[in-house]
């Protein structure tokens, strides 16, 4: 139940956070955001150090679009979990115990990294807003609507499923998760309902002259500001995967400091 | 088995992403084929169901624990693999785009390791193959649970491979595959068990909405019972009186064998439990070497093959009825004792 309402939660606030006056156009977003996963999955397995650089990506996004750092470690620990499982065994069948570490650690920044930045980009894009960019990347159109459907009728069809599993709870207190017995009867009948509103939704639809495809309108962005911010953070994204910044940035107060000495 | 970025390089993210692509592409053509409006909502609200009925926890009994459902074999089975993908990549990109669930990067990946196999092995392959000639409850459920294992199996297979590629673990091929398989194939049974009962739930209720179901699955069968029993009876007879008169004299495989080592097809038993054995044979046998007792005739032949399947199937009936009477003495206790 609890997994029900946090979905159902997830999809409004997607919604509402890409309802704002978003004025950069989400190919730029997805532009942005694919070049930094690109970049950051890229890094050598022991580049710890060039690989850290890349957080500076996360922090001015987080900072700047008021982002909840404990929605988005909420987010993070499932794939943290993953990452350390995967990576484990590297300490014990790497060259050495200290590069088998460095080479765990390497991917569970990486893993961490990604889903960040995939988090930071869907809270300010709206499922609208990406089958809008879809559609301009010439994704098929088939494949737009049904996600547009989908995500129409995703909370329609949680609630629907949270008011079975209440309904069943109640009926069988005390017990961990759906009976055997009753697997086929209890989604069968989900699915059965879903298909029956799978056809009053074509119907009411046709009566609206849907030809099989939804429009997707573009919405005003503003040019300038698209291009500007994908040609900033592609070439600051570029930078960070060139040059190690913190240890520029360490090499640099060492010498400061030497200099003030 | 949603997989994160990190997990892939981008060379093997870039492959999965064409392959993943071509099939959708595919797909996509096949779909535009059928030219079915209709179909493009239906799999909207499909993917939309896939998604929620992967939020029901199902207990496993005896275990104390619970499994989920992934959907992609129970979607072709009602939509049909092409469409059924398509869907699946819905739902996946759904779970990417909007949850975070499996990596924007690793999302061909995903698409390949959880659709693909789903669809088009355990749909386009397994179930069309097993349902070709009409469903019943037995096929569906062989066919979810054959067609869930596999799909898991497979998508499990290619993890390992597209993270060893990747360079990413530095667990051996070997102990890697250790770990991913075993646990598969368990997720893969509760998985089938779970689309089985779904399929036949819904088989038994709604069967004109699975695949395949108007095309064979209304199709009788093409002789009735009594038909069938009339064409064995005279294939019986057919091969048993006839054909048989045409059998090799050469030994079989084990006559043979035994030429080779002793030179002859019949070996001498000594002893007189073997005595004892050969006397009782030579009272019952009634048709030795499939002959008349007084000599060698083809009407021997003949009679034999008749009267030998008349006999099996006499036999058979018999134990039939045997069984069915002690089933049904077993059965009213039972129920006596209940009552």
């Amino acid at each position: 139940m609890a997994k029900i309402d946090k979905a159902i939660k997830d999809i409004h606030t997607a919604d509402n956070t890409s309802e704002r006056n978003n004025s950069v156009h989400p190919v730029s977003w997805l532009l942005v955001t694919i070049i930094y996963i690109i970049a950051v999955v890229s890094f050598q397995k022991y580049n710890i150090a060039g690989l850290a650089g890349m957080v500076l990506y996360i922090l001015i996004q987080c900072m700047w679009h008021e982002i909840s750092i404990k929605d988005m470690i909420k987010r993070i620990w499932p794939v943290f979990l993953l990452t350390v499982l995967v990576g484990i065994a590297n300490p014990l069948f790497d060259r050495t115990v200290s590069a088998g570490v460095l080479s765990m650690a390497t991917l569970i920044l990486k893993g961490i990294f990604c889903v960040t930045a995939s988090y930071i980009l869907f809270t300010h894009m709206g499922i609208r807003q990406i089958c809008y960019a879809l559609r301009i990347l010439h994704f098929p159109k088939e494949l737009v609507t049904i996600l547009l459907l989908m995500h129409r009728y995703l909370i329609v069809l949680l609630k629907e499923l949270e008011r079975m599993q209440l309904a069943y709870k109640l009926r069988a207190p005390g017990q961990r998760g759906l009976h055997f017995k009753t697997w086929g009867s209890f989604v069968g009948l989900l699915l059965l309902r879903s298909i029956d509103r799978a056809g009053e939704v074509y119907d009411s639809m046709q009566l609206r002259g849907f030809n099989g495809t939804f429009q997707v309108f573009p919405e005003r962005y503003n040019t300038v500001r698209s291009v500007a911010y994908a040609a900033v953070w592609c070439i600051a994204i570029l930078a960070l995967r060139i040059f190690p910044v913190f240890e520029m940035m360490e090499a640099a107060i060492w010498r400061i400091l030497n200099l003030g000495v | 088995m949603h997989m994160a970025d990190a997990l892939l390089s981008p060379a093997v993210a870039g492959t999965m992403y064409a392959c993943s692509a071509l099939t959708a592409g595919y797909s996509v053509h096949k779909i535009r084929l059928e030219n079915d409006e209709k179909k493009i909502p239906v799999m909207g609200v499909m993917g939309a169901f896939v998604f929620a009925a992967q939020m029901i926890n199902f207990s496993i009994p005896g275990t104390g624990s619970s499994g989920h459902l992934c959907g992609s074999m129970m979607l072709s089975a009602i939509l049909g693999p092409e469409a059924g993908f398509l869907t699946m990549i819905g739902v996946l990109m759904v779970q990417c785009l909007l949850f975070a669930d499996g990596g924007l990067l690793a999302l061909g990946a995903n698409i390949w390791n959880m659709a693909f196999y789903g669809c088009f092995i355990g749909g386009m392959v397994i179930w069309k193959y097993m349902m070709r000639n009409g469903m019943s409850r037995r096929k569906i459920m062989a066919a979810s649970i054959l067609g869930c294992i596999m799909m898991l199996q497979l998508g499990a297979f290619s993890v390992t491979l597209e993270t060893l590629a990747s360079g990413i673990t530095e667990l051996p091929f070997g102990i890697f595959l250790a770990a991913m398989q075993p646990i598969h194939l368990a997720i893969g049974l509760v998985e089938g068990l779970i689309t089985a009962a779904v399929l036949i739930f819904l088989y038994e209720v709604r069967p004109e909405l699975l695949w395949n179901y108007h095309e064979t699955g209304e199709k009788k069968s093409r002789l009735s019972y009594k038909g069938v029993i009339a064409v064995l009876a005279i294939s019986a007879v057919v091969i048993g009186g006839l054909l048989s008169l045409f059998v090799s004299s050469n030994p079989d495989g084990l006559e043979w064998s035994v030429k080779q080592v002793t030179g002859t097809t019949e070996l001498e038993s000594k002893g007189g439990i073997y005595v004892l054995a050969d006397r009782i044979q030579s009272v019952t046998s009634l048709l030795p070497d499939y002959t008349w007792k007084e000599g060698n005739s083809a009407g021997g032949t003949t009679f034999s093959g008749i009267i030998g399947g008349i006999v099996v199937v006499v036999l058979c009936i018999a134990v039939c009825l045997i069984i069915r009477f002690f089933r049904c003495r077993f059965g009213d206790k039972g129920n006596n004792g209940k009552d």
